[in-house]
Order: structure tokens, then C-alpha cells, then sequence
């Protein structure tokens, strides 16, 4: 009897393609796919109803969606130029220290081991208008005799939300600029300063080109950490008050699961993950230019 | 174009003093080689002239004015590193002209200054690549190149060719012996291998141990080496040396072996002294294919364990009072392992240390 044997090659990948479809497959053509529905969570039936891009065009013509969208490219900007610029000063400084480096390292990398759901409570805490330290050093110092509302005025929020994701976050460009300082060769340092650098030339002409490399890849890494940026936001201020703090996260959950319209929720999900897909390209398109560059 | 003078030079980290007190009069344009074995601190002492190492104690003076406070930048110097040390991410252009562009100079003085060292070192083709894409004797010429465009006092040299196949190593010592002739500056060069020193240099310095131990010419340290350090260190394969006591115009390596005390060496040596017999392979030779040379000498036996055919000649391997000795065969012959041969030592040419201090006697 002769039986039709799938392929060899396709066994083999079997187990894969199957863990793989049942992980990311369905839910993404099942998110995308509803996407193209009202589907509501508390009205099962409306899975079935076809609507065309009807949840499309409502997001790209509905202001607090562009607006959340444009603070989290705001938000973005601001956290990952910071972040980048603090931990390239960590790593430059830990570099230079001779002595209990190892310590140094270690605690350095205290703050991501910390939940980003504490993280957010902590500052919450600690920008709490009426009992929090932030406010309560400002009155006590005399600088202040007012209660700054932290996560109450928009800018305010924005700043105290940026400062939780920079305080937590800082350490990974500082661990990946390290590891890039370490693993630089001290020659060309000292023919810079024989071909006659001052220091601050020597960083901007040989250190800075060859840290490009390690900085595009904490900048991919962290553009794709805060552009999903929710649990921070979500505990400190909710996205509020009054969709003040709203990014596309929150705003996401919220449409999905507080108001329970599961389609236009997942629809803003394709619009808002071009965001990522934008950056992850672009920095690694830096990436490779500056390896490049090095002849790596 | 300045001279290099060292005034009582020393080095320490922490508590360890690496250099010790060096004294070094480097004279306008000339080819200074410091050899010695590794960790003799003649890197050290290179990169205390270069300002990336401080000085701990004495002076470093170029063209007369004191630099032991300069940063290197304002030292008028340029260096060659053992790993080139090239900028990876510029191009060869950008590499010769990085340090005229931190000067300021203007882009037409650049273009010209690059060109010239590219014609120097035949590196016109290579100026768009970047280093990766060059090999170590091309990355090792570009190295040069930018020592070169800055028309600097001095030229530092520290191990430049040790990352070079041998067969390179030999052309580019070349290139380097060249481009002093074309570019008469004075020159600092750092290097372990003894053959480096002697065939480039006007003088050499020989360091142990964070001293100086012999400074002169490739000749003078050749053929008279100071102490049996030098005697060693200098020249390929380096001097048999042989321990025994003055007795009666013979020195008596042991009861059987016994040499004639040449010479020159009679009065400068007390009888009964312990002395360290020195020569070199080239002056033992086997009776027949040895050169025809005036002056005395001594006839030797040797039975030999092995012989070496270089082609020209053969170098010979042979035992002395229990110390392997070396000699030379010239217009050699076939020569098989237990032969015995009858050699000649010519004893003008040998050494005599004080075997307690290891001192020349001459």
C-alpha cells in the first residue's frame, strides 16, 4: 500500500509551526480580523457583523487617538534622549572608577530589577501632591508654598511619568554603553592624544563612533520597551486626569477592556504598532551604517 | 628636529619602581633603538617620552625644553603603535589626515600633506579603504603615514613590526630604514628583537630590569659587550659562554677542558679568579671550513649532536664541559650527528667576564 508521506523537512518543522501558530498565528489574525468587526466583549455576536474599515477610518479622524498617539512619540523622544544622555554619562564616570567597579555594576542595575508596577507606585508616592517627599522637600526647603500638582497639571504628569521611566530605565543604555566602553581598544585613545586630542576631541572623534553601535542597540531596544509603555502610566496616573497622560497604551486598554469595544481597540493596535515597526527600522538601519562604519 | 635627552628617568606604580634612574642623550636625527627582553621597561620608558605614561621622577627634555608636564599633544611628537592603533570607522585618508584636521589646518594643506606621505609609503591606492580592509603590513604603513604627515620632532616607534609575518617583518624594517633616509627626524624605536636593533639602528640601548645596560653602536655592542647579558641578548644564536678559573695562562673550564687565556686578557686577570669564557659560533669553526684568519687560536675537538644546514653555511651544535656550544660551518659539507670534527677557536675574538659580577674584563 502506498501512503503519501508529508516531506521530510516538514515533519521536522511540525512542532514549531504549530507552537508558533497557536502563540502568534490565530491571535493575530484573530486580532486582525476583528479589527474589521464591532465586535464588543459583552456582545459576543457582534464578532460576526463585517464592517469594512469602518473602525479605521473612525480612529484616523478621532482626536484623542492622535493625540495619545502624538504624546507617546513625544514621550518616547524625550524618555530616550534622556535615558541615552544619563546613561552614557553612568557608563563614561563607572568607567573610569578603579576601584569596586564590580559593586558599582551591580547596584547600577538595581532599578530594573524592580516590578515597573512598584516603580509606578513609588512615584506615585513620592509626586503625591499632598503627602508625597517630592512636594513635601520643596515646602520644607522654602522654595515652595504651594502643592505642586505633579500628576494633576498635563506637563507635570508627563515629567513625573518620564522621570519613573528614565529613573528605571537609564541603567540598560548604561550597561550596554559600558559593556561598549570595555570592549573598546585603548590604541586608538592614544594615538588620538599623540595626534594631538584634547580629551573632549578624543570622545567626540573616536569614542563616540564606536559606541554608536551599542547605543542604536539600547536606543531599538528601549524604543520598543516605551512605545508599549503602560504599567507605569497606568498606576500613576491612570492616563488622566482628563486623557491628560494618555498614551496609546492606555488608551488602548481602556477602549478594549473598560469600555469593551474589543474592534476599534485593536484596530488603533495596527495603527499605533507602525510606531514600532518605524523606529525598530530606523534605528537599525542606524545600527548598521555605524558597524559599517567600523568595518564590523 | 629636536634631540631627546633623559635625566635620571624613573617609573613606579605604587611601590614598584619599574625604571630606575635612566640617563639618555638622544642626539638630533638620530636612530635610537631600545631592545631588551619584555618587562625590561623600555615601553615604559618610550611612553614616558610620548606623555601617555607619567613621569615619576627626573626629567624628560625634547629640543631643550623640559616636557614633563605636557599633555602628548603639545610634545611635537608622533607614534607608532604595535597594533597600528588606526581609527577604524575613517578611511585611510581620513586616518593620515585626522591629526592636521584637530590642528585646524586648512583642507588644501590637508589634501597636500596626505598625498605627500601617501607617495612616500605607496599608499595612493588605498586612501578610500577603511582598515578592516587592509592587510597588516598595508595598516602597518598607513600607522606610518600618520606619524609622518605631522613633520613631527620626534618619531616614537614602540614594537611596530611584532604583529608582522616574518617575511614582512624584513621588508617593512626596510621601509622603515628608508624612510629615516628620507625624512631625517629623530627616531625612538622600541623593540625585543634583537635583529631589529641591529640592523636598524645608529645606536642602541640595551635595558635590563629597568636599567640601562649598554648604550653604542650595533658594532660596539657586538664586540664588546659589556657584561654577559649583552653578550647574550646580542646576536643570533647568542655567545657560548663557558664558566671556569684562571690558572696559569689557561682557563680551566674543567680538569679535561682547558683554554688558552687570550692575550689581550693577560694582566687584566688575577690568577685563580672565576671567569665566564665567551665566543661566538662564527669564531669556531672546523679546520677546513673555517675563514682564513691571522692571529691565534685554539684547537678544539668536538663531537657533534646536531647540525643545522642554512645553505651558505651550516650552523653546528656541539657539547663542552658539559655547556652546548655553537659553531659555524662555512662551505659546508655533509655533516652527520656523532661526527667528530677538528675546530678551530680563534681567540682574538673572545670574551672574558668576572663570572661573580658578569663584567666585561677587556
Amino acid at each position: 500500500m502506498l501512503r503519501r508521506r508529508p516531506p521530510d523537512w516538514l515533519t521536522l518543522l511540525m512542532p514549531t509551526i504549530i507552537v508558533i501558530a497557536i502563540i502568534v498565528l490565530i491571535p493575530l489574525i484573530f486580532s486582525f480580523y476583528s479589527s474589521f468587526t464591532p465586535y464588543k466583549l459583552t456582545r459576543p455576536s457582534t464578532l460576526w457583523r463585517w464592517v469594512g474599515t469602518a473602525n479605521y477610518e473612525r480612529i484616523l479622524s478621532d482626536l484623542n487617538f492622535w493625540a495619545a498617539f502624538g504624546r507617546t512619540i513625544l514621550f518616547l523622544t524625550i524618555a530616550l534622549n534622556l535615558e541615552l544622555l544619563f546613561g552614557l554619562g553612568i557608563a563614561l564616570m563607572v568607567n573610569k572608577v578603579t576601584w569596586g567597579q564590580r559593586t558599582l555594576r551591580t547596584v547600577l542595575m538595581f532599578p530594573m530589577m524592580f516590578s515597573p508596577i512598584l516603580v509606578g507606585f513609588q512615584f506615585k508616592f513620592i509626586f503625591n501632591d499632598n503627602v508625597g517627599l517630592v512636594n513635601n522637600a520643596l515646602q520644607s526647603l522654602g522654595i515652595t508654598d504651594v502643592a505642586l500638582p505633579w500628576l494633576v497639571d498635563s506637563k507635570l504628569a508627563l515629567f513625573s511619568i518620564a522621570f519613573a521611566e528614565i529613573w528605571m530605565s537609564t541603567s540598560i543604555f548604561a550597561i550596554l554603553i559600558l559593556a561598549g566602553l570595555f570592549a573598546m581598544p585603548r590604541d586608538p585613545l592614544e594615538a588620538a592624544k599623540v595626534d594631538g586630542c584634547t580629551p573632549w576631541q578624543s570622545f567626540r572623534h573616536i569614542t563616540l563612533p564606536f559606541l554608536m553601535p551599542f547605543i542604536f542597540i539600547a536606543m531599538t531596544i528601549r524604543s520598543l520597551d516605551v512605545a508599549r509603555a503602560y504599567d507605569i502610566v497606568q498606576i500613576m496616573t491612570g492616563g488622566g486626569p482628563a486623557r491628560r497622560t494618555e498614551l496609546v497604551w492606555t488608551l488602548m486598554a481602556r477602549t478594549g477592556y473598560v469600555d469593551a469595544r474589543m474592534g476599534i481597540a485593536n484596530a488603533m493596535g495596527y495603527v499605533s504598532i507602525l510606531l514600532s515597526i518605524f523606529f525598530t527600522i530606523y534605528f537599525f538601519r542606524k545600527l548598521s551604517a555605524a558597524r559599517a562604519e567600523l568595518g564590523l | 628636529m629636536a634631540e631627546v635627552s633623559l635625566r635620571n628617568v624613573t617609573k613606579n606604580y605604587g611601590a614598584l619602581e619599574v625604571v630606575h634612574g635612566i640617563d639618555l642623550d638622544i642626539a638630533h636625527d638620530e636612530f635610537v633603538v631600545l631592545v631588551g627582553p619584555s618587562g625590561c621597561g623600555k615601553s615604559t620608558t618610550l611612553r614616558m617620552i610620548a606623555g601617555l605614561e607619567d613621569i615619576s621622577g627626573g626629567e624628560v627634555a625634547i629640543g631643550g625644553n623640559r616636557v614633563n608636564d605636557l599633555p602628548p599633544r603639545e610634545r611635537n611628537i608622533s607614534m607608532v603603535f604595535q597594533n597600528y592603533a588606526l581609527y577604524p570607522h575613517m578611511t585611510v585618508r581620513e586616518n593620515l589626515g585626522f591629526s592636521l584636521l584637530i590642528a585646524k589646518r586648512s583642507e588644501t594643506e590637508i589634501a597636500q600633506a596626505v598625498d605627500d606621505a601617501a607617495s612616500i609609503l605607496g599608499l595612493g591606492e588605498l586612501l578610500d579603504r577603511r582598515p578592516a580592509e587592509l592587510s597588516g603590513g598595508q595598516r602597518q604603513r598607513v600607522a606610518m603615514g600618520r606619524a609622518i604627515v605631522r613633520h613631527p620632532d620626534v618619531f616614537l616607534f614602540d614594537e611596530p613590526l611584532s604583529n608582522l609575518d616574518a617575511k614582512l617583518r624584513t621588508q617593512m624594517r626596510i621601509e622603515i630604514k628608508k624612510l629615516h633616509q628620507k625624512v631625517r627626524t629623530t627616531i625612538v624605536y622600541v623593540t625585543h628583537d634583537q635583529v631589529e636593533a641591529m640592523t636598524l639602528a645608529d645606536r642602541i640601548v640595551i635595558m635590563k630590569d629597568g636599567d640601562i645596560v649598554q648604550v653604542g653602536t650595533p658594532l660596539e655592542v657586538f664586540e664588546r659587550p659589556v657584561d654577559t647579558f649583552v653578550a647574550s641578548f646580542i646576536g643570533s644564536p647568542p655567545m657560548n659562554l663557558l664558566e671556569g678559573k684562571v690558572s696559569g695562562g689557561f682557563v680551566w673550564i674543567t680538569p679535561d677542558v682547558t683554554l688558552p687565556l687570550p692575550t689581550v686578557f693577560s694582566g687584566k686577570v688575577a690568577e685563580g679568579q672565576r671567569v665566564t669564557f665567551g665566543f661566538r659560533a662564527d669564531n669556531l669553526m672546523p679546520k677546513g671550513h673555517a675563514l682564513t684568519e691571522s692571529g691565534a687560536t685554539a684547537d678544539l675537538s668536538l663531537t657533534i649532536t646536531l647540525a643545522e644546514p642554512l645553505g651558505a653555511e651550516t650552523m653546528l651544535l656541539s657539547e663542552l664541559a658539559g655547556v652546548e656550544i655553537q659553531g659555524k660551518m662555512l662551505n659546508p659539507r655533509p655533516v652527520s650527528e656523532g661526527e667528530v670534527l677538528e675546530c678551530q677557536l680563534s681567540l682574538d675574538h673572545c670574551h672574558l667576564f668576572d663570572t661573580a659580577t658578569g663584567k666585561s674584563l677587556r
